[in-house]
């Protein structure tokens, strides 16, 4: 048990946390509105957990203007999804080995 | 965490990858009648052909230009019977008809098929009209497959049996009427019947 609990990732364990991962991984970026929406959380609830996740390095964030507008592009790092997929693939082990 | 809330977390990060990447609300039925607005297409088409002294197309004739605006009305009237009902699914999806997701569709349908129809013009201006109909099967199926990373999974078979008919269209041109009336017609019945039972019906 200890060893398959290994691969569990403590940065994802979140609701929220795994949703902007399993969204990131698909698309090539997502827009701060898009997360929203697709989660359901709040501004703050969503940037603070993009910002958990840029610290770890699992995500990048771009910011720029459209036209007067603020726009914050968050993308996937090659590390953010290794890590992504290998805590999936221990989730999966994990429902198995029951 | 148990296994259960294991297991919830597997299902939400599916459920999230497919609706953040996926249009889901393309709607069967809209296939259903884009086929058989086709098929009467096609059945107009060949009485117009028939009921001719000359018994088959020419080009710059009267009843060409009828079949052009015969196959003219069944595309308009495609196209807006499946915007219409795909909109209405959306709505109902609570899912947004412009967005990342169906941008992207578009672009990847809209390319493949533009350059396709932009070609078949010029294949016809050359007056080589035998191909004409292995064309169009072609470049429908290829931004079919092209753009179905993007949507429901059935659009891929639709493309790649479009293909199918589209080269074996080129191999016999003289059944091209034939080719066109299974592609555009039948084909899209059957899908369009394969999607409304898969994905709306409950």
């Amino acid at each position: 048990m200890k060893n398959l609990l290994n691969n569990i990732n403590k940065a994802f364990d979140h609701r929220i946390r795994l949703g902007i991962m399993s969204i990131l991984v698909v698309n090539e970026y997502a827009d701060f509105n898009t997360l929203k929406e697709l989660l359901g959380a709040t501004d703050g609830n969503l940037a603070s957990h993009s910002k958990a996740l840029e610290k770890v390095g699992f995500i990048r964030v771009e910011k720029q203007f459209i036209g007067r507008k603020p726009n914050t592009k968050y993308y996937a790092t090659a590390l953010g999804k290794e890590e992504f997929k290998k805590h999936v693939e221990a989730l999966e082990r994990l429902i198995k080995g029951k | 965490m148990s296994s259960e809330d294991y297991l919830k977390d597997i299902s939400e990060i599916k459920n999230l990858m497919s609706k953040s990447s996926r249009f889901i609300s393309l709607s069967g039925l809209s296939g259903v009648l884009a086929g058989t607005y086709a098929i009467l297409g096609a059945v107009y088409a060949y009485w117009l052909v028939n009921k001719s002294e000359r018994g088959y197309l020419i080009l710059d004739g009267q009843i060409f230009r009828l079949v052009l605006l015969d196959m003219l009305i069944v595309l308009v009237l495609s196209i807006s019977t499946a915007v219409y009902l795909t909109t209405l699914k959306a709505k109902k999806n609570g899912e947004k008809i412009w967005d990342a997701t169906t941008k992207r569709l578009l672009t990847s349908f809209l390319i493949p098929l533009v350059a396709g129809g932009i070609y078949t013009l010029i294949i016809l201006k050359q007056q080589r009209y035998g191909q004409t109909g292995a064309l169009m099967l072609l470049f429908y199926g290829l931004a079919l497959v092209n753009a179905s990373k993007y949507t429901l999974g059935y659009v891929k078979y639709l493309g790649i049996t479009e293909i199918i008919l589209g080269l074996l269209c080129a191999v016999y041109p003289g059944y091209g009427f034939w080719f066109w009336v299974i592609g555009f017609g039948v084909m899209h019945i059957v899908y369009g019947i394969l999607m409304y039972f898969k994905y709306e019906k409950q």
